[in-house]
């Protein structure tokens, strides 16, 4: 396996989606290519940091002024519909 | 077995509020907002990289979503529905705000970093403690606002909204392997583009971090 081959099936191998064959064929390749080792690592660590994180979360001042206008329109919008 | 029932709970009772907010029960569908509200306001946020037009978005999703629930045949989950419309507002609002009619998630986008890594530097462990809170949400947002919006909003969803392939696929309208090459293109031009930040000090770095 080179490390080409690898990089193909490390979405697959991070997310466990893999047959057992494949899987172990990575693993080997994992044992003595330390380039393949880092990199598997830092995606997988990429993949935690972002899932993680507390990007754009919503505060809660907004989030009660957003679902007051959504149900306005809402009600308004049902309201139309059944004239 | 308790994480499989409590999923099954929660898809039958949101099925049940579908069916009642198609028959106009408005508080029903009250309840499908504040759950996915927050999710949907980061996906737009993501997709779009303005606030204004994220909160825009939260509610004309929302609004499609009421007036079309007909249209929802209950085939998919009601959330990857509703993804599914706010993605295509999302791209709505950046394609009027870059006056951009190019920005499509069908387009294969190649870039100049493609999937063979050029470098190659062990992460210091726990690289996410080496900055404050607020100067890593920096870092992580202007890492990914780097990526062409078809690679950002693959990983958005499967990664961080933790939507599976199949389910990102459906919400997109792309195929299974379309979904899998984006998601590795993306998810190894984010670990490339925070080395800078994350890789272990070297003998003369200093105590100075990227940025400095």
């Amino acid at each position: 396996m080179t490390c080409a081959d690898f990089l193909k099936e490390l979405t697959d191998y991070l997310d466990e989606t893999i047959d057992a064959v494949t899987r172990a064929e990575l693993e080997d390749h994992l044992i003595w290519c330390h380039n393949c080792y880092v990199i598997c690592n830092t995606t997988k660590k990429t993949i935690e940091i972002y899932r993680g994180s507390q990007l754009y979360e919503l505060p809660p001042s907004l989030r009660s002024r957003l679902e007051s206008a959504i149900m306005s329109k809402c009600k308004s919008s049902s309201k139309k519909s059944k004239t | 077995m308790h994480v499989i029932q409590s999923k099954l709970n929660e898809a039958s009772d949101e099925l049940a509020l579908v069916r009642a907010a198609k028959q106009g029960d408005v508080s029903a569908f009250e309840q499908l907002v504040k759950r996915y509200d927050r999710n949907i306001f980061r996906i737009a946020n993501h997709i779009t990289q303005n606030r204004e037009d994220a909160e825009d978005v939260v509610q004309e999703a929302f609004l499609k979503a009421f007036q079309n629930l007909e249209q929802f045949q209950g085939n998919s989950k009601f959330y990857t529905w509703l993804v599914r419309i706010a993605v295509n507002e999302s791209l709505m609002k950046l394609r009027r705000r870059r006056s951009d009619r190019t920005v499509s998630l069908d387009q294969e986008v190649e870039t100049e970093e493609d999937t063979m890594p050029r470098e190659v530097a062990d992460w210091a462990p726990n690289p996410e403690q080496l900055y404050r809170q607020g100067e890593l949400n920096e870092i992580l947002t202007k890492t990914i606002n780097g990526l062409p919006p078809s690679f950002r909003t693959v990983f958005v969803l499967r990664d961080i909204e933790g939507l599976s392939t199949e389910e990102t696929a459906e919400a997109l309208d792309l195929s299974v392997p379309a979904v899998k090459s984006r998601l590795l293109r993306a998810r190894l031009q984010l670990r490339e583009r925070l080395n800078k930040y994350f890789r272990k000090p070297r003998p003369g770095d200093g105590r100075l971090k990227a940025g400095d």
